[in-house]
């Protein structure tokens, strides 16, 4: 078969994982969760043996894009929209990342998973989890390989979606497990910040079509000289209120950390490896676009920065395991998009690569660490309890006990109990602080190298980011792993599963290799997206950057052993980085108080206009006074006053009356012709003949 | 005898007996008179049959007095006959007492 | 100035003078003997006509067998005197204007339609008597012969009517 025949397969990649969640919604019913799991890591597998055909198709052909068309879709006027799939160099780029990523995270999800539902109680919802897996990589698949924009919008909210579902898996509880609205709510601020971010995109989407009636990549990047440059500025700020949205940028990042809410699958699958890149794929491929206008580019290039920064002081305050990953990631996202920002579209896409994988394994193991410390409280609880306990009471026990596995504080000395979860973990956080020779040096840098020569205010923002990402995974390291566990929980930890330990190594090994994509020199990537994006330059390897990030990364790494490392945390000892920084500490602990103030700002007067239209408006203007006293009333006095008492009682019935009085009156005085007298009658007689005969007369 | 006097005359004479006698149906309440009356009426139309008859030259219009005599006759009997049973049941003979049908 | 005129003329005042008697009179049996005289009047006109047959018929009929009934009833009734008392007030003046405006219009008739009756033949010669009344019996009873013998049939069931409704109930006071 030539190469050129495996194009026609793109259209599996979304149908394989939508099959597999037929066939668990249709038969997952009656079958184990063996099964189901694996239904539906083999979905995702097979999507990913597709996405290597159709790379190798495209590699060994020339590269260029192809667009295979599937059906037709829109035709309305000027609006013509086909669901077309479009094999070109970035989108299998990020067809291969999001299946093979997912594939590992699937399998990673059997294990985890069994063990959570059995933790909350709810067996049966095992399935209904790997599901919503296999939409939202049906989903990321449409948005991946659409050809135009509407197309990867289609993606955009289905993942957006997903998320949703997933983040409010145990919709009815809180992460610790007791009844409450939390998780609900937390899917709620996902679903509302993308839907604002979403917001922006159609209105660019709407001046796309406006302009270029059309809507396809092909279309809008070829009319996009034609236009003024005020219109493609607007179409490109409006598509990075989207990218703020979906990438969890500022303003729009609050839901990232909330989003830790669902299980730790999710968080590595959805919000660190994937959806969220889709906002810097976005202006990947956007790149005809920004490259017109250079005020966009800087605009995007600072949100990104300042972004990183900004999240990177966050990460250094927060306890919980999993939320120290999830500012992290909105940093590592501030990265990618100061990079596609200033133009550097290879260096973002690479670290997209790399970051899917170390934070994946990161958030992974993070789950593993969980999950060690949760069967060490179960234990713990079995154990300390009298002999003759029920199962149930043990359990209820347990809860009411609130305890918060998650949290950094209870945790340390996990590397003698859990080691594989270690050292994975530790490839993980030395790859992600940039330490050579692990991917994350080589993608990072190629970043710094970038904005040290185009956009320098970007380079020293990034660079003290880079610093403190070095700092706050050194913390998380010794805060975990090192000293004595400062809780019993801890103490009686266990490793996890095969299932779950298996997939961590081999996303270790990733972390470690990957930087080979695209290395100095051998540029791999680079010429693999040039065929897409056009004016992509191998970058130039900077010994000074690299030095430079190196060390301050070291010396990151060396504050952290001194606080943290050198005398490790007690249990209920303060952070010493209280003490160090003192109130500034607090403000990065609080995460600057932003969900306060969107609160405040925002939602409460929001609420406040609602209630206001709902009662003011709605009830008393509409209700009260419209309906009841203007339409009922003049309903009512119409029906009462006009109709029933002057139409019909006065008029109609005097009319009724009136004719039957007339019709009395009348008859009564006709009737006094007939007074019996035959005298009159007589008269009456001779009248007649009178007047008859003067008429005979007369004529 | 030779009939030198004009048609007119006679029938002016009819005429004036029948008004009369129309008067006296209409002004008088003893039913005999009334029935007098009518007669009188009778009495006049027959004088113009006559009259005509001897007129046109024809005995048409005396053989339909010859009839109107006869019916009157008969008209009489009954009439009085009824006048007679009225008196019975009233006891008086004023016409103007018999207004049962007064509606 | 002829006989006949003269003749006419008083008749003519008899007849009508014994017409307003008989509306005048209070008394009932007075009344009828007016109308008596008014019937010999007109069958003298009769006569006068050239009718003998009708004029004796009239005297026989009329004024012998009608009037004759008249007085038996009225002689059967008590001619009494009827109380006074107007029922009907508008009848008298309404009565008397209308016979006048009758007298009218016969008048206007007879005076300005002229020619209606002057056309008519007017023989002047004298009437055979005795061929008069050979015709008028030949008509009788070959041309009108139905109309008489229904008339006799009439006779008969007034006669026949009368004595049915003067039939006394049993029981009943006379």
């Amino acid at each position: 078969m030539t190469s050129s025949g495996l194009f026609p397969l793109v259209p599996l990649i979304v149908f394989l994982p939508a099959a597999g969640l037929l066939i668990n919604i249709i038969f997952g019913g009656r079958m184990n969760e063996k099964a189901i799991g694996a239904i539906a890591s083999a979905a995702s597998g097979l999507a990913f043996v597709v996405s290597v055909l159709l790379g190798y198709a495209l590699w060994s052909g020339n590269g260029e894009a192809v667009v295979v068309p599937l059906a037709d879709w829109i035709h309305i006027g000027a609006l013509n929209v086909a669901w077309n799939f479009r094999v070109d160099t970035l989108s299998v780029l990020m067809m291969l990342v999001v299946s093979g990523v997912g594939t590992l995270i699937h399998i990673y999800a059997i294990g985890y998973m069994h063990e959570d539902v059995r933790l909350k109680n709810d067996i049966p919802r095992y399935r209904r989890f790997f599901v919503f897996m296999n939409l939202f990589i049906a989903m990321m698949m449409i948005l991946v390989s659409g050809d135009s924009y509407l197309m990867l919008f289609v993606g955009w909210e289905g993942v957006g979606l997903c998320s949703f579902l997933l983040i409010g898996f145990w919709y009815e509880m809180d992460t610790l497990g007791r009844p409450s609205w939390a998780n609900s709510n937390a899917a709620k601020k996902a679903m509302i910040a993308n839907r604002i971010g979403d917001f922006g995109f159609l209105l660019a989407a709407f001046t796309m079509f406006w302009w270029f009636k059309s809507l396809t990549f092909a279309d809008v990047f070829a009319g996009a000289a034609t236009v003024p440059a005020s219109v493609i500025l607007f179409i490109t700020l409006f598509l990075l209120v989207g990218v703020a949205g979906k990438s969890a940028q500022i303003p729009l990042y609050v839901w990232l950390p909330d989003a830790m809410a669902g299980p730790t699958p999710v968080s590595a699958l959805i919000h660190a490896a994937t959806m969220v890149t889709a906002g810097v794929y976005l202006v990947a491929r956007s790149a005809p676009l920004y490259t017109l206008v250079p005020a966009a580019q800087t605009t995007v290039a600072l949100v990104g920065a300042i972004t990183a920064l900004f999240a990177a002081t966050i990460a250094v305050g927060q306890y919980d395991i999993k939320k120290v990953l999830a500012y992290s990631t909105i940093s590592q996202l501030g990265f990618m998009v100061a990079a596609v920002g200033m133009g550097a579209f290879v260096a973002g896409m690479f670290h997209l690569i790399t970051h899917a994988f170390f934070k994946a394994l990161l958030f992974l193991s993070a789950g593993s660490v969980i999950l060690g410390v949760e069967r060490g409280h179960h234990h713990l609880a079995h154990h300390d309890e009298h002999a003759g306990s029920s199962h149930e009471e043990i359990h209820s026990t347990e809860s009411s006990e609130v305890f918060d596995p998650n949290d950094m504080r209870n945790m340390g000395g996990l590397r003698k109990q859990m080691p594989v979860t270690f050292w994975v973990y530790l490839v993980g956080a030395l790859a992600l602080a940039g330490i050579f020779p692990l991917a994350g040096f080589w993608s990072k840098d190629e970043i710094l190298a970038d904005a040290f020569t185009k956009f320098p205010v970007v380079y020293w923002l990034l660079t003290i980011a880079a610093f403190l990402t070095a700092f706050y995974m050194g913390r998380q390291i010794w805060m975990v792993f090192f000293g004595s566990p400062r809780h019993a929980a801890a103490e009686h930890a266990e490793e996890s599963p095969r299932v779950i330990t298996v997939p961590l190594m081999i996303l270790a090994a990733l972390a470690i290799l990957g930087g080979a994509l695209n290395l100095p020199g051998v540029d791999s990537l680079t010429l693999w997206l040039e065929h897409t994006i056009a004016g992509v330059e191998a970058g130039q390897f900077n010994f000074l950057v690299a030095g430079l990030s190196t060390g301050l990364a070291l010396l990151a790494i060396y504050f952290s052993w001194l606080l943290y490392g050198r005398r490790p945390l007690v249990e209920g000892q303060p952070d010493p980085l209280k003490k160090l920084l003192g109130p500034v500490f607090r403000v990065f602990e609080r995460r600057y108080w932003v969900d306060e103030a969107y609160w405040a700002l925002f939602i409460n007067r929001y609420v406040d206009v609602s209630r206001f239209l709902a009662d003011v408006i709605d009830g008393r203007f509409w209700h009260d006074w419209f309906h009841e006293k203007v339409l009922a009333g003049t309903y009512n006095w119409l029906s009462r006053t006009v109709l029933d008492l002057r139409v019909d009682q006065q008029f109609i019935d005097a009319i009724a009356n009136g004719l039957g009085n007339l019709t009395r009156r009348v008859s009564g005085e006709l009737r006094r012709l007939q007074n019996g007298f035959v005298r009159s009658y007589a008269l009456a007689v001779l009248l007649g003949v009178v007047i008859i005969i003067g008429w005979l007369v007369l004529k | 005898m030779p009939n030198t006097i004009p048609l007119s005359w006679y029938l002016g004479i009819s005429a004036v007996l029948f008004t009369m006698g129309a008067l006296g149906v209409l002004i008088r309440r003893n039913p005999l008179i009334i029935f007098m009356s009518i007669e009188l009426m009778l009495n006049s139309a027959n004088l113009a049959f006559v009259a005509f008859a001897r007129s046109f030259g024809v005995l048409t219009g005396q053989i339909f007095v010859f009839f109107v005599m006869t019916v009157s006759a008969a008209e009489v009997a009954v009439g009085l006959a009824l006048i007679v049973i009225i008196f019975r049941n009233k006891h008086s003979i004023d016409v103007d007492l018999m207004n049962s049908l007064k509606g | 100035m002829n006989l006949t005129l003269i003749l006419f003329i008083v008749l003519a005042a008899v007849a009508v003078a014994a017409a307003a008697g008989l509306l005048i009179s209070r008394n009932t049996v007075y009344a009828a003997l007016f109308l008596v005289l008014n019937f010999a009047t007109v069958a003298v006109f009769y006569l006068i006509l050239g009718a003998p047959f009708i004029a004796l018929a009239q005297v026989t009929i009329y004024a012998g067998a009608i009037m004759v009934l008249f007085l038996f009833v009225i002689m059967l009734l008590g001619a009494d005197k009827l109380p006074r008392g107007q029922v009907l007030p508008w009848q008298r003046p309404m009565a008397i204007v209308l016979a006048a405006v009758l007298l009218a219009e016969a008048g206007f008739l007879l005076f300005q339609r002229l020619h209606i009756t002057a056309g008519l033949a007017n023989p002047d010669a004298s009437v055979n008597t005795t061929q008069a009344l050979q015709t008028l019996g030949l008509a009788l009873f070959s041309q009108y012969l139905l109309p008489f013998e229904v008339t006799s049939v009439l006779l008969l069931v007034a006669m026949v009517g009368v004595i049915v409704l003067t039939k006394k109930e049993k029981g009943e006071p006379g």
